[in-house]
């Protein structure tokens, strides 16, 4: 792909069509870059529309949206910024966009997972809203090797295939068209149990042939990604140090929002405050956390994390963090077996440990998304409590009355986040328009919040 | 002559229990340097971890072995991590020399984890784990809302049975299902059993592939703050649950710890069992009967058996047709007996878990491989413990019979059933794939040529 400064024409739409990969339909797979040359406006503004529709993908996820509700958001959202009258065009647009953000989002494991994630996502509801021609004209582009199971074969297993459609919902009349595949292929039906599988195989009928084609996807994009990066810091970023490499970082940025891997230096919290910190400022899931941990002396593994990188997040230092866990464990297991068990996970999350990364406190799309087993703390209540528990948990923050049912009823709707946001409202008495995406936003916002007011406070009393 | 060898074995049993009396229990370095020294199966853990690749053969990764992690927890609670080891000799000498309290399984690396420093300078992810067992990891200590008998790290034959359900239920479906057949089984050493998949295609996994399975196996819910645990939906079961439900939980639930674990013996243990029932009329009309009954004839033996059968009359009653009271009995079944998995172990490659043959140093029982085909018959509390086998060993000391010192322990079996059901099938297997590999590559190199 070549980017001009100057007004020139697009090259001619086949070139990308073809350098896309796209067959037939209006679904590419950005198997090899476009040769043609892009404006450098329309760089940007392509990059940001499809940033447009990845974030919005991601909302839809973090709302923990069923499969139909995913479907039509995608479609609306790919219609609202991404559609253009021409159809050559609209296909050049896709996959300039596309390229773009590869190399905004090539540069750390953490943006290439999301955006290798939110892709995932798009092309999988987009290739289902293809024709079944279309479809099968895109299977044979990955160059999935599968045949149709052949009569006989279907015949023997005809009944666990229909044991299957209906455990999921769907009429016991099979399909006919089944696929054979290594079950390694589809891991999202494998792990939601939607799939026969025997002596190795998955059962893959017709209508879920998707998740073998978004298997492959996947994989191409993930290794794409990694060669970008290498050739991204080996001379891209170099050579256009003066055009792209802003215009680039600047993307980046511009949508992630504030990083609140790294603690603000502004901010500093000592174990002794964090009660008191809770109380005010911390949202219901880091709040049940340290009540729990207060109470057993103990958070397994995925509460340590989820309640340590966020603590972390809020500034917490690694010796403060240390003696913080320490003093509630050593009230269970002792304060040799801490040093001995725990001591070392904590140093790890700060960095001074393994591989030494410096980890990331979990966004609310994480914590929604985790699964949390027997005795575990961790996760979102908003999503993962009973409703009585629910009930009960927002009525000690002192949320009740109408504020109470309105977040109990976007609970039902798995507006977790919403609910989130409306709790933060409801106990701090202003709006939150930015919506709530991160619990140690929520923290800084409410932090933000109480210092006005004690400000007000302030400047009220000295007058 | 066959009866005479039945009666020295009998004989050499009785024995070793007389004298392992003379050495006193407990675990400490002194004893586990004795272990190290003469008992530890270092051969065949050694062959295990190189799968096949320390054989002569062209086709073999010299550096495989090499890239693996062990990691070594010390007396004084020094964690070393990132151990390597190119042979089975320099394994040896290290763990004698060190001691481990605890030997753990990592992953093998892109490179040697030992020099990962090294390797750290020059640039993104060279270091990165390239394959692991797959793993499963399940603690007792995980069910303690469904047990009565024990808690915490306790265990007791009562409560065991939930362990031998773990077993049976993803050993069938690890070979059914997935089509693995290099699957060791091994136990923890207190309060639970691991899981190892060997299989080249189970080790090549990748993350998302382990999530997958783990998830496959996974019906529970909600963690702590839900009161229903167990959520099954859809009109049928999947098969693998169907088969699950039907093969092994009902049978264990109704016949083992329904009665082991007086399930329905108290008004609290009854209300939690209700409080699974969806509709609260049904809920209290079960409660009213119990009430009932409690001054009726029926003897305290019955009792579980028969308020589980009224449980069930009920739910499943033509009154009760709707689809979720239906469904509810098995949600129960469920509930007290479905594997619980520690999922995170299974889900990431990175994961450690302690190896076989380690001994546990609260109980002093070596972490001995299980027979998942007679799973039922395995007694944590029979497993030899470290002070039993030093004892053993002295009083065999005389004996020069034997090649091996475990011979002569009742270390032996264990021994002898991890080589002969586990590593030499596998490594049959691995020699097999090894050679086809090797020979598809000349074919290509070959085809290349000709070119």
């Amino acid at each position: 792909m070549e980017i001009v400064r100057s007004q020139r024409q697009l090259a001619a739409a086949a070139a990308a069509a073809s350098g896309g990969g796209s067959g037939a339909g209006a679904l590419p797979t950005y198997r090899v870059a476009p040769q043609l040359e892009v404006r450098l406006e329309e760089f940007e503004l392509f990059a940001i529309d499809r940033l447009r529709v990845l974030k919005g993908i991601s909302d839809g996820l973090s709302r923990g949206k069923r499969p139909e509700e995913m479907e039509k958001l995608v479609s609306e959202l790919w219609k609202a910024h991404m559609r253009h009258q021409d159809p050559a065009e609209a296909l050049n647009k896709d996959i300039i966009s596309h390229f773009v953000l590869r190399l905004v989002y090539c540069r750390t494991e953490e943006l290439r997972k999301w955006f290798l994630s939110m892709e995932n996502t798009l092309f999988r509801y987009r290739f289902r809203l293809e024709s079944p021609e279309s479809q099968r004209l895109l299977m044979s582009e990955f160059q999935l090797p599968y045949k149709a199971l052949p009569h006989s074969e279907f015949e023997a297993v005809k009944d666990k295939l229909s044991q299957v459609a209906r455990s999921i919902g769907q009429s016991a009349s099979v399909e006919s068209v089944f696929f054979k595949v290594p079950f390694e292929e589809v891991p999202d039906l494998v792990a939601s149990r939607r799939v026969f599988l025997s002596k190795g195989y998955a059962y893959v009928a017709m209508s879920q042939v998707v998740s073998l084609v978004v298997t492959q996807f996947r994989c191409n994009i993930s290794k794409a990604l990694v060669l970008t990066n290498r050739k991204w810091t080996a001379t891209i970023k170099e050579q256009e140090k003066d055009r792209l490499t802003p215009i680039v970082e600047a993307l980046s940025n511009a949508y992630f929002g504030p990083d609140y891997s790294q603690p603000n230096d502004a901010t500093e919290i000592s174990p002794k405050d964090i009660d008191q910190l809770a109380r005010t400022s911390f949202p219901l899931c880091m709040r049940h956390m340290l009540e729990k941990l207060r109470e057993n002396h103990h958070l397994k593994h995925g509460g340590r994390m989820q309640f340590g990188l966020f603590l972390k997040g809020a500034g917490l230092k690694l010796e403060d963090a240390l003696t913080f866990w320490r003093s509630e464990f050593s009230q269970k297991v002792g304060s040799e077996r801490f040093d001995k068990e725990y001591a070392y996970s904590i140093r790890h999350n700060y960095g001074k440990e393994g591989k030494r990364t410096d980890y990331t406190s979990y966004s609310c799309q994480k914590i929604i998304s985790a699964t949390p087993g027997v005795g575990d703390h961790h996760g979102c209540p908003y999503r993962h409590f009973g409703e009585e528990n629910l009930r009960a948990a927002l009525n000690n923050m002192g949320v009740g009355g109408n504020a109470l049912e309105g977040i109990l009823d976007k609970v039902k709707n798995r507006h977790y986040q919403l609910a989130c946001t409306m709790t933060f409202e409801a106990t701090h008495g202003v709006s939150c328009d930015t919506g709530i995406n991160h619990p140690n936003q929520y923290f800084s916002e409410s932090q933000k919040v109480l210092q006005a007011k004690n400000q007000t406070v302030q400047s009220q009393l000295s007058t | 002559m066959g009866d005479e060898r039945v009666e020295a074995m009998e004989i050499d049993a009785q024995q070793r229990q007389e004298v392992a009396a003379a050495v006193p229990d407990g675990f400490n370095a002194d004893y586990l340097r004795i272990y190290y020294g003469k008992l530890f199966p270092y051969g065949d853990f050694f062959k295990w971890l190189a799968y096949g690749n320390d054989a002569k053969h062209p086709g073999c990764d010299q550096s495989y072995i090499g890239r693996r992690e062990l990691s070594f927890t010390l007396e004084n609670d020094i964690y070393l991590r990132f151990q390597s080891f190119d042979t089975a000799a320099e394994l040896e000498t290290s763990i004698k020399e060190k001691c481990p309290f605890k030997i753990d399984i990592g992953p093998v690396y892109s490179v040697d984890p030992a020099k990962r420093h090294a390797y750290a300078q020059s640039g993104n992810n060279v270091f990165v784990p390239v394959e692991r067992e797959l793993i499963f990891d399940i603690d007792i200590s995980d069910y303690d809302d469904v047990r009565y008998c024990c808690s915490g790290a306790d265990t007791c034959l009562d409560c065991w049975p939930l362990m031998t359900i773990v077993i049976k239920i993803l050993d069938t479906s690890l070979r059914g299902d997935f089509g693995f057949n290099h699957i060791l089984w091994v136990y923890s050493g207190r309060r639970g059993v691991h899981c190892w998949v060997c299989d080249s295609r189970a080790r090549k996994l990748s993350n998302e592939q382990r999530s997958a399975i783990a998830d496959y196996f996974r019906v529970y819910k909600g963690g702590e703050n839900s009161l229903k645990k167990v959520s099954l939906t859809g009109p049928v079961l999947h098969p693998f649950l169907a088969r699950s439900y039907t093969d092994v939980l009902k049978c264990f639930f109704e016949d083992k710890l329904l009665h082991s674990q007086q399930l329905f013996a108290s008004e609290e243990r009854c209300q939690k069992i209700l409080e699974l029932i969806p509709d609260q009329n049904v809920a209290s009309e079960l409660h009213d009967k119990w009430q009932g009954n409690r001054r009726s004839s029926i003897s305290k033996e019955d009792v579980n058996a028969a308020r589980w059968e009224q449980l069930k009359t009920t739910l499943q009653s033509g009154k009760h047709k709707t689809q979720g009271l239906r469904r509810c009995v098995e949600e129960i079944v469920f509930s007290y007996t479905y594997p619980r998995l520690d999922m995170e172990v299974s889900k990431h490659m990175n994961h450690l878990l302690k190896a076989p043959f380690c001994i546990h140093p609260k109980t002093g029982r070596v972490c001995v491989p299980i027979d998942p085909n007679n799973c039922e018959d395995f007694d944590p509390t029979a497993v030899p413990t470290l002070s039993q086998l030093l004892g053993e060993l002295n009083a065999a000391g005389m004996q020069i019979d034997s090649e091996n010192d475990w011979e002569r322990t009742s270390l032996e079996k264990y021994i002898r059933f991890f080589r002969t059901s586990f590593l030499q099938p596998m490594l049959k297997a691995c020699k097999e794939e090894l050679e086809t590999a090797y020979s598809a590559k000349l074919q290509q190199s070959k085809n290349t040529l000709s070119w």
